[in-house]
């Protein structure tokens, strides 16, 4: 390996939220910051590097390992694609739904990668990590000597913010054991009511910052149906510059991560009421039917 | 060094207090609770009592003698089945480790239409973790009907990582017995993380075959029963047991229809609903299928004992008291038949083991079975416990030791290595680990799972054989020649 500090980073985030459409543009614009980037897709459906290769889906490597035996038979060449500005890209792959266990084939892999020297001579490592932090396998990403600082990718709906306080909760897990860092929160914009005020406070509250706030831009569609990043597709386009920005502060970001301080249920619940989102529950009318409100306003 | 059972109990409970001491104060808590004295029942009143608990988890980081809910599954119930295979389904480990079983003897040709000592592992790779196994598990069925035309079934083993993964291991096991044409197939969930001991993979092992063998039984299947049917319920065969137990049913003119589970087949399980008495030897393996039995199918069953002529006599009568005259007469006849053998054992054993004492720590039955043994060879058992016993363990316990005796259950390596150095014991009876530990103590050892690589010791047959390998263990001269290096 060279002198050069690796750096290794991690988006996490909800299923569907845009995580690997965020991550894989904001790699480009770091690639074309010049960067040395190396993309492990850690997502069993394995489209965390569509974008970058042109590609309907990379072969995984767990699915090649499958064919040949074990990971064991496999080369890293066979596994590592080259796109997009010289971006290297593996995806670890995984079983179908419902079978055998994803979170190992991501500790299979990324063992893989590591003993075969995939990092070498790399400025940049990034894991794209599905959903939640669902069990240990997906978490292998951001124990010691992984990922230093995770991104979170949420929005202002509740189940992402949801999700995005779970996450720093896996996070804090290993920060005390490993030195994982939160990195920040990046707000990739649903157009919800006081999006972008929800996204700063939740950041606050989980003693991290947003990072960048992602406008909706429908040229990332147009870029994503020719399988390309807007990086790629409409590099003037101002969504480029948008992400231009959150490369260039991430990039800067470097040892500005933070020990999230995750919130409970009802905290988060309380923020929700706070910024008006959310009407307090009335405690009386949980649990009942319609028919027995109806009595108890007789009854009254 | 004739104790008082005063004495004897002061001692005892001194012992506990001392190798309690050594542990940090919640350990000394728990384990507390499971080491006692047994108190007899006093002329007030009161319950005789072992006074301890048990069945429940071990202590992390001592050393425990206990096994995992596979080994209690295919180790004991299953494996011993020997026209099906059964597959160690997950890594190699497993099966490896148990390849041999535990001397379960059956008659038949290896490799053949028996399987018992042959080894089957779907031995698990890092694919099958992350892609699941089930098609690897179909490709083994596949290849067990091919190269095993005459297997009688197929058992499914779990080990831990099949719980873990969720691979569906009924939904192959029904498409494959669908395949072929109505194989019994059956998937036992006997992973072993579940329960605290071997002794929930017995349970588990025994609902396999309520659901898997009797709920799927053909009601027209033929059988020609007779008055006189019983299936013998939890005798491995270890070292020949069920073949000397069976010959004395069989000489008191009852009709043996089912061997569970040594020496037994899938046929045999099929019959055992038709049995009119199940008599049950290990009560802690089998009671679960013999109450569904008596539940299910109205089949009483009564538990016997087979170890030295003392118990078996009163077995006999006891099994003989649940049909006609014809069979008391037998029990009788048999009884009487063996009364110049077991005598000349006795005359023969007794003047050289007379006095000596014993401990043990063994599973299932043992603990209690066979204290009659010792003590028809004048023989003392002064100290015993289960690895993975049950309450109703302890409380039949009572009727068979003395009063004052020292009892441990799922005793650590330290506690039994203690207790013996202060007894100081003339036999130990315990397993493989724990043998040559005492040995190296100076302790006469014999195994008391595997019979020690002898046997069998059930029945009239066995009991000469029992009698021979302790007086060879403990009046070995062997034991004289030794001289520890620092004496």
């Amino acid at each position: 390996m060279s002198d050069k500090k690796l750096r290794q980073i991690a988006f996490y985030g909800k299923g569907g939220i845009g995580k690997s459409t965020t991550s894989q543009n904001t790699l480009a614009a770091l690639a074309d910051l010049g960067q040395k980037i190396l993309i492990v897709g850690c997502d069993p459906k394995a489209d965390s590097t569509r974008l970058i290769l042109h590609a309907k889906a990379q072969d995984t490597i767990l699915s090649l390992a499958a064919e040949a035996g074990s990971v064991e038979d496999l080369e890293l060449d066979e596994v590592m694609k080259t796109g997009y500005k010289d971006i290297r890209c593996v995806e670890s792959g995984g079983p179908e739904p419902g079978v055998g266990c994803a979170g190992r084939g991501v500790i299979t892999s990324i063992n893989f990668l590591e003993e075969e020297g995939a990092y070498d001579d790399m400025d940049y490592v990034s894991y794209d990590v599905l959903g939640d932090v669902v069990c240990g396998g997906f978490a292998m990403p951001i124990r010691e000597n992984k990922a230093q600082e995770i991104y979170i990718v949420m929005s202002g709906e509740m189940m992402a913010m949801y999700a995005a306080n779970n996450i720093a909760k896996g996070i804090l897990k290993y920060a005390n054991s490993g030195g994982v860092r939160l990195g920040g929160l990046i707000c990739n914009e649903r157009q919800t009511d006081k999006e972008l005020e929800l996204a700063e406070s939740l950041a606050a509250k989980l003693n991290t910052t947003l990072i960048h706030f992602v406008p909706r831009d429908n040229v990332v569609q147009h870029a994503e149906l020719r399988r390309m990043t807007v990086l790629e597709y409409a590099p003037e386009s101002k969504q480029a510059g948008e992400y231009r920005a959150l490369a260039q502060k991430i990039h800067d970001n470097v040892g500005k991560g933070t020990i999230p301080t995750p919130i409970t249920m009802d905290e988060l619940e309380e923020m929700l009421m706070e910024h008006g989102i959310m009407e307090a529950i009335d405690e009386s009318i949980v649990g009942k039917t319609a028919a027995e409100l109806a009595a108890d306003a007789l009854a009254a | 060094m004739s104790l008082t059972v005063e004495q004897t109990k002061e001692r005892n409970n001194a012992l506990i207090k001392e190798v309690l001491e050594v542990y940090p104060q919640k350990t000394a808590k728990n384990r507390a609770k499971h080491l006692g004295t047994y108190e007899e029942a006093t002329e007030e009143g009161g319950k005789s009592d072992c006074g301890v608990k048990s069945n429940v988890k071990s202590v992390p980081g001592v050393m425990t003698i206990r096994g995992c809910a596979y080994a209690g599954s295919k180790g004991v119930v299953w494996g011993p089945i020997k026209d099906m295979i059964h597959i160690s389904h997950g890594p190699v480990g497993c099966g490896q480790y148990s390849w041999g079983a535990r001397r379960n003897y059956y008659i038949g040709t290896t490799g053949i239409d028996s399987f018992v000592t042959m080894q089957f592992t779907s031995d698990f790779q890092e694919k099958d973790i992350v892609f699941g196994g089930d098609k690897k598990l179909e490709k083994i069925m596949d290849e067990i009907q091919v190269l095993f035309p005459l297997n009688k079934g197929i058992t499914v083993q779990s080990e831990c990582p099949i719980g873990l993964i969720g691979d569906d291991i009924e939904a192959v096991s029904k498409k494959k017995s669908k395949e072929f044409g109505g194989k019994t197939i059956v998937p036992v969930r006997c992973e072993g993380f579940r329960g605290v001991s071997q002794s929930l993979g017995h349970h588990i092992a025994n609902d396999a075959i309520r659901d898997f063998v009797f709920d799927k039984l053909d009601p027209t299947r033929e059988f020609q029963s007779t008055p006189y049917d019983v299936a013998i319920i939890g005798d491995y065969n270890i070292g020949g047991d069920a073949w000397s137990s069976r010959i004395l049913l069989e000489e008191m003119g009852l009709r043996v229809i089912a061997q569970w589970s040594g020496d037994g087949s899938i046929a045999e399980l099929e019959n055992t609903p038709k049995a009119k008495l199940n008599v049950l030897h290990c009560y802690r393996s089998m009671n679960y299928i013999s109450r569904h039995m008596e539940e299910k199918y109205g089949i009483p069953w009564v538990e016997y004992n087979f170890f030295g002529p003392s118990k078996i006599e009163a077995s006999l009568r006891e099994i003989a008291s649940h049909f006609d005259d014809k069979i008391k007469e037998g029990a009788e006849r048999v009884i009487a038949k063996y009364k110049a053998l077991t005598e000349a054992v006795i005359a023969k054993y007794r003047p050289r083991l007379e006095g000596k004492t014993v401990m043990l720590f063994v599973g299932g039955l043992r603990p209690r079975h066979v204290i009659g043994a010792y003590e028809d060879l004048g023989m003392i058992v002064v100290g015993t416990g289960y690895e993975f016993g049950h309450n109703d363990d302890y409380e039949r316990t009572t009727h068979y030791v003395k009063d004052g005796t020292l009892i441990y259950d799922d005793v650590t390596g330290f506690e039994f290595e203690k207790f013996v150095e202060k007894i100081q014991p003339d036999l130990v009876g315990s397993g493989i680990k724990e043998k040559y530990v005492f040995q190296k103590m100076g302790v006469p050892f014999r195994q008391m799972h595997s019979w020690d690589y002898s046997g069998p010791y059930h029945g009239y047959d066995g009991f000469g054989i029992f009698a021979r390998d302790m007086d060879m263990a403990i009046n070995n001269p062997v034991w004289g020649l030794t001289k520890a290096p620092w004496k």
